[in-house]
Order: structure tokens, then C-alpha cells, then sequence
């Protein structure tokens, strides 16, 4: 009984899963035939012409997931290990609530705050700076060229790792209690610094949890909408500029869906779901792959 | 006997019911005031008015499978289209959108534009403030070397249709490069989300044009600019141009009602004036629901004005009220 009742609860997760997936292509079928792979990579979105691809919307949700994760990684890292290691005690549960606290803010209002508070100071201050020094340099130039709108990708990518923080840093603290002090103090006893027990001591033992994270949060970067909507631009343009206003998948969606008029238009949104089905499972998979791979290379060195 | 006193008291439920409420959904544009209108006639009438704001592409699919009694759409279906979902079409309030700007040193109402000039600008062919072709229209202003910032709708939404429909009758190159549509593909700017997010651009960003919903426009004292219309006078945006736009469309030779009364030709006309149009079923499954539906848009169209003007929106002339209603005879059976 017990038995059954645990697995048919698994079960219903992968049911619904695969449900999901399937309506979604279902869903997005015409407009799959109708363009073909073409979609994925087309840089065209017309409603009035009624064609449609996808090309512009995976870049700007995979750019700006990119950026969030720039920026959130190092900073839950730095928080996480602050906690752990070197707060005084009566300080670490004022900021761990403080934190959990920040999960609970609803997307929206982080897209509000985008976009009436931080978006000023991206335009005047940051990005002109942004362009001034690293515009003209021959590489990284392009990235950072074009007028100081404010919003587009890099705002969005900052706003996201902003809201990422929280899920990567709480993951991060949690299982960073979990080292066994005695391998912490025994570290220690031989002379090492705090910056080397976390590297060579408390990291090794955590990084499957850590990675897992990471990934935690970098999932729901690629999904995150409204904060997204508001800061990003929405324009179906591909451009270099992370300056410049670009688009999501989930962003495209949200913005169009309500006045879909025609079935292909629609099908074309719908498919642009799939699609983000498939990116954020690939890029899990990946992850499971490289937390496979590092753990066959230190089952050799060990 | 206990089923069948059941089975009596929930048919006479559903029969109450039938005559108490009615369903809508559709453009989110009518809203507001059709809220205002459902809150008003409830009182005096006891009917509610259940209208859900999904956007007016949802409203043409609901109306079209029959789950409302009444849809409201920002553009007009066709004829032809009406026919063969079986379904009527009127116009019932009137809205305006207005170019909203954020220049420096140029307040509300100062800035001259001609449809062209828009057209141009949301091509990204004109890219500066101090551009000749805006220069010259504005020989009094002293406007700056600035770059022009074009922002649009994101979502799909009536008010892109009726400003876009305005820009393609007024230049060609958008009509063959762009079209019209609620939602197309722009060829310039960034879109912000809702009337609230164009706003919240165009307020940003130095250098920025805009279009809103007139009502949107006056309640948050945006700077809007003055645009040409067909008899070649500057337009401000008010609740009179509009009346005039809508006086001086050729309604009585559109059948149907099918008619987007952009760049209307009168004198004083407003040139982007917008209709929200109300779809029924000319034969309802249900006729009780859609003659309570009937009613409360005549009663709307009659004794609604004060509501409607309230909430920045315009009522429709009284000749085509009176249009309407003779409409209403010869369509609903």
C-alpha cells in the first residue's frame, strides 16, 4: 500500500510531464510543418505576413539566462559561503531569513522595480559608462554598443540574477552546513586557511548539491516572464547589443498570446512553449551529464 | 417526488438566471466602461453583466464557439466573415489614440506631425528630432540633435490595430512594408507591455515618441503631440474631435458597421478615432440572454453617455445610435 501509494505519486510528476510536452507539440504542430526546422533558427516574426521563428526569442532567453547566471552564481557563492564560515553566529539568521524573504517577492513586482527604478540608473549611469570603455574595444565592442535605452538584455539579465539569488545562495548555505565539522576542524588543525577549507574541503563534498543549485536556478531563469516582459523590450529583432531590447520565449508568449488571431499564430506561440521545453531539458541534461563525468574522473584520481 | 422538486427548483433557478446575467469577453479597451455600465444597470435593472477582458482576438473565438453571449473586438470582421459565423457587428463607444513624446523643452500640444511624418518615423527612415522633414513642420519650435527612440505595444492589442491601420492609410511604404494587424512586426524601437509600459518608456527614454489610449494620455498628463488630419488641421486629441471623426465617417454605405474610422475626412476631425465593436449571433441558440444583451446596450447607447465621458471615453453621435438600433430590427431574429 505504502509502496504503491509513493509510486503512483511519482508517476503522476512524470505523467503530467509527458502530458504537458505532448499537448504542447500537439499544440504547436501546423506551425512546426509549416516552417520546419527553419523555425528554430528564422529570425523572422511577422503576424501580419504570418511568418513566424523562433530564432530571436531562444537567443534572448538564452543570453539573458546566461548574463543572470554571471552574476548570480558568484555572488550566492559569496553569500553562502559568508554564512557558513564567516558570519558571527548571531548575524547568520538574520540574513538567511532575509534572503528566504527576497524568494517570496512575486516576479512582477521585481519587473516593476526593473523597470522604474533600476532602468534609470542603467541608462544614465551604467550603460553610458558601459559604452564609453568597453564600446570601442575590437571584441567585446559590438555587446556593449548602440543607444542607452536602459532596457534590453543586459538589464534583464541582471534583474534575473537578481531573482535567482535567493533559490542558488539558500541551496548553497543549506548544504554547506551539512560538512561534517570534523573534516572542517580537522582542515583547520593542519593549518589551513578558511579560503582552503571551503575550496579543498567544504566544495569537493557539496558539489553535487551545489551544482544541482546552480542548475535550480538557472532553470528557472530560462521560464521567468513577467520581470523578463518589463525590462526586456520585446522587440523581435536579433541584435549583438546586449544594450539593445531583444525578447524571450516565455516574454513572446505572454505578450502575444491574448490576441492570437490567426491558427497559425497561435500554433507558432504554442510551438515557441515546446521549444523552451526542449531548451531547459537540454540544458538540465547537460548538467546531469558534467555531474557524471566529474564524478567518473574522481572515482580515477582517488 | 424529492428528485423531481430538485429537478423543479433547478430549472426554475436556471430560468432566474437566464434573464439575470449575461456573458461577454473580449477587448480589454471596453473594460472599463463597460464595468461602469454593468455596475449602473444592474442597479436600476437587476441584470448583471459578466464580461471577461481576454483580448479581442479571444472575444472574436468565444463569441464565434458560442460560450458568451456577446463578444467586443477593437477591429471589425468583415462582412463576408460575419456571415459565415452568423453574426452581427455594431460599434459602441468611442476612444482616440493620441503620439505621445519626450522631448526637451516641448510640452503637451506643441510638436506638429503629419500621418506621414509618423509613418516615416515608426519606419526608422526619420532618426532625429532635428530632422528637416520634422523641422519644417515645426518652424517655431527649437527642436534638438536628438536620436528618436520609436516605442510600440508588445502585446497584441486594438490599440496597435487602429494606429497602425492609421499609418497605412496614410503612407504607402508602411501599408506594403508593414501592413496592419493587432500586433505586427515593427520595423524599429522597443515594446513595452500594456498602455502602462509604453508610458513608462516613452516617460524614460530621452528622445522617445509613443502612442496611448486618449483616456490613458489625459489621466496621467503624458505630452502628446498635434497630428494633421485629412482637411489638413493640427489636431489636439479631445472628446470633440473624436465626436467629429465618428460624425464624419461614412457609416450609413458600411455594411455592417465594418468600417476602422481612422483618418476620418471632416473638419475637425480627430485622425486616430477607434470604435470598439460588439459581436452577437443574429439567430442565438439562447434568444432570451441575447435580448437582455440587447437591451443593455441600448439602454448603454441611450443613458450611458454621462459614464462613458467620465471615463475619457466618447459616446457615439446620436444619427448613429439611431443607425444602430434600425440595425438591430433588421438583423436579430
Amino acid at each position: 500500500m505504502f509502496h504503491a501509494a509513493a509510486a503512483s505519486a511519482a508517476w503522476l510528476v512524470l505523467i503530467v510531464l509527458g502530458m504537458a510536452a505532448l499537448s504542447m507539440l500537439w499544440g504547436g504542430l501546423p506551425a512546426l510543418r509549416r516552417f520546419g526546422f527553419g523555425f528554430i533558427f528564422s529570425t523572422d516574426w511577422n503576424p501580419v505576413t504570418r511568418q513566424f521563428g523562433a530564432g530571436v526569442a531562444i537567443y534572448g532567453t538564452l543570453v539573458s539566462s546566461a548574463i543572470a547566471m554571471l552574476l548570480a552564481v558568484p555572488v550566492s557563492f559569496g553569500i553562502a559561503v559568508f554564512l557558513t564560515e564567516v558570519a558571527p553566529a548571531r548575524v547568520r539568521p538574520v540574513v538567511a531569513a532575509a534572503i528566504e524573504l527576497l524568494a517570496g517577492v512575486p516576479s512582477i513586482i521585481y519587473g516593476m522595480w526593473g523597470l522604474f527604478v533600476f532602468v534609470p540608473v542603467m541608462s544614465d549611469t551604467i550603460e553610458p559608462w558601459l559604452t564609453s570603455s568597453l564600446g570601442a574595444l575590437p571584441l567585446v565592442g559590438p555587446l556593449f554598443s548602440g543607444p542607452p535605452l536602459g532596457i534590453g538584455m543586459l538589464t534583464a539579465g541582471i534583474i534575473l540574477g537578481i531573482m535567482i539569488i535567493p533559490f542558488i545562495s539558500s541551496v548553497m548555505r543549506d548544504v554547506f552546513m551539512l560538512v561534517p565539522p570534523q573534516l572542517r576542524e580537522a582542515s583547520f588543525a593542519l593549518g589551513a586557511t578558511r579560503w582552503e577549507v571551503v575550496r579543498k574541503v567544504v566544495l569537493p563534498y557539496t558539489r553535487t548539491a551545489v551544482v544541482g543549485g546552480v542548475f535550480l536556478g538557472l532553470g528557472r531563469a530560462l521560464g521567468e516572464t513577467m520581470a523578463v516582459t518589463f525590462v526586456l523590450g520585446n522587440a523581435h529583432d536579433f541584435s549583438l547589443s546586449l544594450l539593445m531590447p531583444g525578447n524571450s520565449i516565455s516574454a513572446a508568449i505572454a505578450n502575444e498570446f491574448t490576441e492570437a488571431d490567426s491558427d497559425l499564430y497561435l500554433s507558432a506561440l504554442i510551438a515557441l512553449g515546446f521549444l523552451l521545453f526542449v531548451v531547459t531539458f537540454i540544458v538540465l541534461a547537460a548538467a546531469k551529464l558534467m555531474l557524471l563525468r566529474l564524478a567518473r574522473r574522481d572515482g580515477r584520481t582517488s | 417526488m424529492r428528485l423531481a422538486v430538485m429537478a423543479l427548483a433547478l430549472a426554475s433557478f436556471a430560468g432566474a438566471a437566464q434573464a439575470q446575467q449575461i456573458t461577454g469577453a473580449g477587448s480589454t479597451f471596453v473594460y472599463p466602461i463597460l464595468s461602469k455600465w454593468s455596475a449602473d444597470y444592474s442597479k436600476d435593472n437587476g441584470v448583471q453583466v459578466n464580461y471577461q477582458s481576454i483580448g479581442s482576438g479571444g472575444g472574436i473565438a468565444q463569441i464565434k464557439a458560442g460560450t458568451v453571449d456577446f463578444g467586443a473586438s477593437d477591429a471589425p470582421l468583415t462582412p463576408a466573415e460575419l456571415t459565415v459565423a452568423g453574426l452581427m457587428q455594431f460599434p459602441v463607444v468611442i476612444g482616440g489614440i493620441a503620439p505621445v513624446i519626450n522631448v526637451p523643452n516641448v510640452a503637451a500640444g506643441q510638436l506638429k506631425l503629419t500621418g506621414a511624418v509618423l509613418a516615416d518615423i515608426y519606419l526608422g527612415k526619420i532618426k532625429a528630432w532635428d530632422a528637416p522633414e520634422i523641422a519644417t513642420l515645426n518652424p517655431d519650435l527649437k527642436l534638438p540633435n536628438l536620436p528618436i527612440t520609436v516605442v510600440h505595444r508588445s502585446d497584441g492589442s486594438g490599440t496597435t490595430y487602429n494606429f497602425v491601420d492609421y499609418l497605412s492609410k496614410v503612407s504607402p511604404a508602411w501599408k506594403a512594408g508593414v501592413g496592419v494587424g493587432t500586433s505586427v512586426s515593427w520595423p524599429a524601437g522597443v515594446g513595452g507591455k500594456g498602455n502602462e509600459g509604453v508610458a513608462a518608456y516613452v516617460e524614460r527614454i530621452k528622445g522617445s515618441i509613443g502612442y496611448n489610449e486618449y483616456a490613458y494620455v489625459m489621466q496621467n498628463k503624458m505630452t502628446f503631440a498635434l497630428l494633421q488630419n485629412a482637411a489638413g488641421e493640427f489636431m489636439a486629441p479631445s472628446i470633440k474631435a473624436f465626436q467629429d471623426a465618428a460624425g464624419s465617417a461614412d457609416w450609413s454605405h458600411a455594411e455592417d458597421f465594418d468600417l476602422v474610422m481612422t483618418n476620418a475626412p471632416g473638419k475637425g476631425a480627430y485622425p486616430i478615432a477607434a470604435t470598439t465593436f460588439v459581436l452577437m449571433h443574429k439567430t442565438p441558440k439562447d434568444p432570451a440572454h441575447s435580448k437582455t444583451a440587447l437591451a443593455f446596450f441600448g439602454w448603454a447607447l441611450e443613458h450611458g453617455q454621462a459614464q462613458a465621458q467620465s471615463l475619457d471615453y466618447v459616446p457615439l453621435p446620436p444619427p448613429l445610435v439611431i443607425q444602430i438600433e434600425a440595425y438591430w430590427q433588421a438583423q436579430f431574429h
